[in-house]
């Protein structure tokens, strides 16, 4: 027996994945107490660590909202920080129960790697910021420039594509970390710093100083960036997914942070199922949460739109426009499935 | 023996359990079974463990597109080529940066090192700030003081480029310059050799063949009449002036590319990047401060008689130390220079705080974008374990070759 827990535990370290109960990841959190979210740590808007350690940020918000959901409690949650390369290991050793940093959902990544992605919190696409002296107006211009790009992304496929399929040169200088690119940049090393337009606003703000800098038009690749969790437990991955879908749905019915309370007293039988409020109504219990799961997500985070604004929208100094992440009826793509 | 040893005192066979030759084989058996037992154990336990995490193993990604391109290559390579190329890109910057570190580690070693012990009081305290300031700095934070220092030392592209507009447009005469030092990296014109070259290169050969020919010559003439002839003078001159004659006669057969700014960056000629230089210069400083040491205390492992016995005789001090002590005092230096070298070339695996494209950088992209984990981590421990014995097999023998002899 001792020699089966002996093999067991070396095999384990072999593949760096401990060996799991059973149960669900669900039941894991519940018992422990917290839910564990892999996280950027420095990426402002969507998840950054202020002087005093807190994480911000819209994917730092989704988690928190998990939280809620789970525990009726946005505080109980665990932030590990992670790099574009450290991610995906994470994940799959089990070492957070779900990972939200600014991560593309691609096919290979959702079977080759054993993830499921559906709610998509972010709809981004790869862009290009360059000093404003050089004076380019496009992306087809960029012909024999130096590339700063950060290694193990799908910004360093897109741009390794898009420069060939336009016959144009380039020298990519390659890092690990984000913040040895932001420094590489700052210092000249290179002409072009590339990643999702999203991040070249918030990385904008950190340059020493953001307004010798423009972000070309163009968007060169589709980067639906959202939650992802390990394959084979849909319960799980149902969790996660509705919260973000809750937060939309919020936002379609009109349900903030502070109208909460009131909104449960509506006429509207939609929203009073939406909120656990419709007599004998179980969705919330069907997913193995309690009945006023969408209430805590609001109270915690408030809704999709009042998420997007705090963090990168006009409450934040990104000043990012909705754009593709307006709801799908004003002109966006966010669209959830109906709570019934 | 065994049969002696298991025999009692009427010289009867005695129970095999207490044959130690015997018990040795079952021991040694006993301890190959655990092991193989254990690995058996892991691997099906990590295939398993893959298994439920919907993973699939192998190493048929390799021949997949990567799909991503590399700043630096030895080979040609596009994003068009499979991972497997790029780790062999990956493979030659390591060892590029391995070869060349190690070479100017030994020699920045062995100035230091005799440096350290030279009677100029300046001289040798300096060297010993060299060797206490590098030695006892780790070698990350050495290569991020080489990588920002040489990134914000060098001067900025950009501004070199506006000055040679500014020349351009005075005097339309003006080309671009030659060589160019900037925070893009050191370019210089690169040769292109034409069909006729390779009659250099024969002559070159041949030179060499007959400066060491020469050379053999002179040491035994020397050995015989006690008259050196002027080997070196000769050598030289056959090695310079053949190919240059043969170079001159084939009609010049060698062309440059020349570098060429751009709008944004240089194009054509050589270009030595800020990444590989930092990286280079960061693992041979660092390995140079402790090949120092090790040298210092080579030459302080030789009897101090043999110093005496050369003043004695009257040799010049120079002509002692690197004819009498230093060749002594090889025999304490080259076992642990193995290991000085064996570190240079692991600790280049920290590359990738430099954004140098060598094996680690290269494969932690490909496990990225593959999700590869166990397999590129396989691939690279095979690697640098191979580099590593095959590095430590050269040394033994060479060790074995310049050991004491005894007669």
């Amino acid at each position: 027996m001792a020699n089966r827990i002996l093999a067991a535990l070396i095999g384990a370290a072999v593949v760096g994945i401990s060996a799991q109960a059973s149960a669900g990841t669900l039941e894991d959190v519940k018992a422990k107490g917290f839910l564990q979210c892999g996280v950027n740590a420095n990426l402002s808007g969507f998840g950054s660590q202020d002087s005093s350690g807190n994480f911000a940020g819209l994917d730092v918000d989704l988690c928190k909202a998990v939280a809620a959901a789970v525990f009726g409690d946005a505080t109980k949650v665990k932030f590990t920080p992670l790099s574009a390369k450290d991610r995906f290991p994470a994940l799959q050793s089990g070492e957070i129960d779900m990972l939200a940093r600014n991560t593309t959902w691609t096919a290979s990544r959702d079977s080759q790697l054993g993830f499921d992605f559906r709610a998509i919190n972010y709809y981004d696409g790869q862009g290009f910021m360059v000093r404003k002296e050089l004076n380019v107006k496009s992306a087809l211009e960029l012909s024999g420039a130096a590339v700063c790009v950060q290694t193990g992304t799908t910004t360093e496929l897109n741009l390794a594509d898009y420069f060939k399929s336009h016959n144009l040169q380039y020298n990519p200088v390659v890092f690990e970390k984000q913040e040895e690119v932001d420094a590489a940049y700052n210092a000249g090393r290179c002409d072009v710093y590339t990643t999702d337009q999203s991040g070249l606003y918030s990385i904008r703000l950190s340059l020493s100083n953001p307004d010798d800098h423009v972000i070309l038009p163009e968007i060169i690749s589709k980067e639906p960036l959202g939650p992802a969790v390990r394959q084979g437990d849909s319960k799980w991955f149902d969790i996660v997914s509705f919260t973000h879908y809750a937060m939309v749905t919020a936002e379609e019915f009109g349900i903030t942070q502070a109208n909460v309370e009131e909104m449960k007293k509506s006429a509207n039988p939609d929203i009073k199922r939406f909120l656990g409020e419709e007599e004998g109504s179980t969705i919330g219990q069907d997913f193995g949460l309690s009945k006023d799961w969408a209430v805590n997500i609001i109270k915690a985070v408030g809704n999709y739109g009042e998420a997007f604004e705090r963090n990168v929208g006009q409450g934040s100094p990104l000043k990012i426009k909705r754009g593709l992440n307006a709801l799908w009826n004003q002109g966006g793509l966010q669209y959830a499935p109906p709570i019934r | 023996m065994a049969s002696l040893d298991a025999r009692d005192g009427d010289g009867r066979r005695a129970s095999l359990l207490y044959d130690p030759t015997a018990r040795s084989y079952v021991y040694q058996a006993l301890t190959v079974l655990i092991v193989v037992w254990l690995i058996w154990q892991a691997w099906s336990n990590a295939a398993e463990n893959l298994a439920r995490a919907n993973m699939t193993a192998g190493f048929g990604f390799l021949s997949g597109r990567a799909g991503f391109d590399l700043g630096q290559s030895l080979i040609a390579y596009s994003s068009d080529s499979t991972f497997a190329r790029a780790l062999v890109v990956g493979f030659l910057n390591t060892l590029l940066i391995g070869v060349l570190g190690i070479i100017t580690a030994t020699i920045v070693g062995l100035l230091i090192g005799i440096g350290r012990l030279s009677n100029n009081w300046l001289i040798a305290r300096l060297c010993t700030v060299y060797v206490e300031v590098f030695r006892n700095i780790p070698p990350l934070l050495v290569i991020f003081f080489w990588y920002k220092g040489v990134l914000s030392i060098l001067p900025d592209f950009r501004a070199i480029r506006a000055g040679v507009e500014k020349a351009k447009a005075a005097d339309p005469t003006v080309g671009d310059p030659l060589f160019i030092i900037s925070n893009r990296g050191i370019s210089f014109p690169s040769p292109i050799f034409q069909p006729g070259f390779t009659a250099v290169w024969i002559a070159l050969a041949a030179a060499v063949l007959g400066a060491v020919v020469f050379t053999l010559w002179a040491n035994r003439q020397q050995a015989a009449t006690g008259k050196r002839p002027p080997a070196l003078l000769v050598s030289l001159g056959l090695i310079i002036l053949l190919p240059l004659v043969v170079f001159l006669a084939a009609g010049r057969p060698l062309a440059f590319d020349y570098p060429v700014l751009g709008r944004f960056n240089l194009s054509g000629g050589g270009l030595i990047s800020p990444e590989f230089l930092s990286l280079y210069l960061a693992l041979s400083l660092y390995t140079a401060s402790f090949i120092a040491e090790i040298v210092r205390a080579g030459i302080r492992g030789v009897p101090k008689g043999q110093f005496e016995a050369c003043g004695a005789l009257g040799v010049h001090p120079s002509r002692a130390m690197r004819l009498v002590i230093l060749p002594q005092a090889m025999r304490i230096i080259i076992p642990p220079l193995t290991s000085q070298y064996l570190n240079l070339i692991k600790n280049s695996s920290l590359a990738v705080a430099a954004g140098y494209p060598d094996l680690v950088q290269v494969g932690n992209t490909i496990l990225n974008q593959s999700g590869r984990s166990i397999e590129v981590i396989a691939i690279w421990m095979i690697v640098y374990v191979t580099i590593s014995l095959v590095t430590s097999v050269f040394m033994n023998w060479f060790n074995a070759k310049m050991a004491l002899r005894e007669r």
